[in-house]
């Protein structure tokens, strides 16, 4: 595989969200709206990017039994860094996503990516799996928080369309919504991709 | 009073699976049959039991004395996958028939977002010992009554003339989003 399939296949084809279905409970928990589905979306990919490349440096010498065990370690101490950090810099983002940052650690990408990806390759072939299926993560959060944000509040990215404000759908924005919104997006992608998959 | 309100709220009102989206994995993997279900919430009742007491001493008589509150997350997951490994091998040797039933749910539950979930929601609470215990004991049925419900839909959902590109997860998803539409039926009942 070239460094550039590498990169695009988290966009489509080993797409997270909508191709196999991981990381399920951040994707319908924090999408309320594209910024939140953004903010998550780069928060996973960050932890993503940066345990690849330490499970990477590391893979030589942690023993076989123990690499679970010891990959959450890793996962788990970068997350904490990312608490740290959005707290300091980003205290409005952190109080909305709330209890789903701390749970960055249990996100089956992650920890899926560090199984079957990087304790096989090389740093920088990590470093871009980790990206690439990082970026593709925030694409669909960021997707589903907008078709969520636009039915349900009637704006995009923050900005309200005012012809559109007396028909927004609150349902779409509350629980119900979140797998609905899901569920039509999945079907789309489905089809509109069959020919590449 | 207080502890009733604990026990309906995270029952009904703020269900972990459909109000909260915690746990969205086994719900939407494991519930293809009711009896599945109900292995796998009695595995999470019992381990979620387990680890909120653990996880209540833990932050308030080693992490908060030593102040190294920051190191919840990392001190967490870590107890929470050592727990179900010794539940798993005193079942074993205790229970083997417990431990047959329960069979694969409980290495699965590790993994299970709601567990560290409700471990960071009682501390963030400042929930007592015993309504830490109450808090996750009723979350953890919670979790069996949607997990068991929407095993039940799914059961008559694969004798349904379903569209073909609807078939699997996402008329499984549709299916979560009206049991979901219910649930807020509960939310008159009372304040979460």
């Amino acid at each position: 595989m070239t460094n550039f399939q590498i990169f695009t296949k988290g966009f489509v084809k080993e797409n997270p969200t909508f191709a196999l279905l991981l990381g399920m409970c951040p994707t319908l928990g924090t999408t309320t709206s594209s910024i939140n589905g953004m903010s998550m979306g780069l928060a996973t990919m960050f932890v993503l990017v940066l345990s690849n490349i330490a499970i990477s440096l590391v893979k030589n010498v942690i023993p076989d039994k123990v690499r679970i065990p010891a990959f959450i370690v890793i996962i788990a101490t970068l997350v904490t860094l990312l608490q740290l950090f959005m707290e300091a810099y980003v205290p409005a983002i952190y109080a909305t996503l709330g209890v789903f940052i701390p749970l960055i650690v249990v996100n089956c990408i992650i920890l899926g990516r560090a199984e079957a990806f990087a304790s096989k390759n090389s740093v920088f072939k990590s470093a871009l799996d980790g990206a690439g299926i990082g970026l593709g993560f925030t694409l669909s959060l960021t997707l589903l928080g907008t078709v969520r944000e636009f039915f349900g509040s009637a704006s995009v990215f923050g900005y309200k369309i005012e012809a559109l404000q007396p028909y927004g759908m609150i349902i779409f924005v509350l629980a119900p919504g979140a797998f609905i919104a899901l569920c039509y997006i999945m079907v789309l992608f489905n089809k509109a991709t069959a020919k590449i998959r | 009073m207080e502890y009733f309100s604990i026990i309906i709220v995270s029952i009904f009102v703020n269900n972990i699976v459909l109000a909260q989206f915690l746990g969205i994995c086994p719900f939407l993997g494991v519930s293809t049959k009711v009896g599945t279900s109900l292995g796998m919430g009695a595995a999470v009742t019992f381990v979620m039991a387990i680890s909120s007491l653990v996880v209540y001493l833990l932050q308030y008589y080693v992490l908060e004395p030593l102040n190294i509150g920051f190191l919840q997350t990392i001190a967490f997951i870590l107890v929470i996958a050592a727990l179900v490994q010794m539940v798993e091998i005193i079942l074993k040797k205790m229970s083997p028939s417990l431990y047959q039933a329960l069979g694969i749910f409980l290495p699965l539950i590790t993994t299970n977002c709601a567990v560290l979930g409700v471990a960071i929601l009682l501390v963030q609470k400042e929930y007592n010992l015993l309504q830490s215990f109450t808090f996750a004991v009723s979350t953890a049925i919670g979790f069996t009554l949607a997990l068991v419900l929407f095993a039940g839909l799914r059961e008559r959902l694969e004798l349904a003339d379903v569209p073909k590109a609807m078939k699997g997860i996402p008329v499984a998803l549709l299916t979560a989003g009206i049991l979901a539409m219910a649930f807020m039926g509960f939310s008159g009942l009372m304040k979460a």
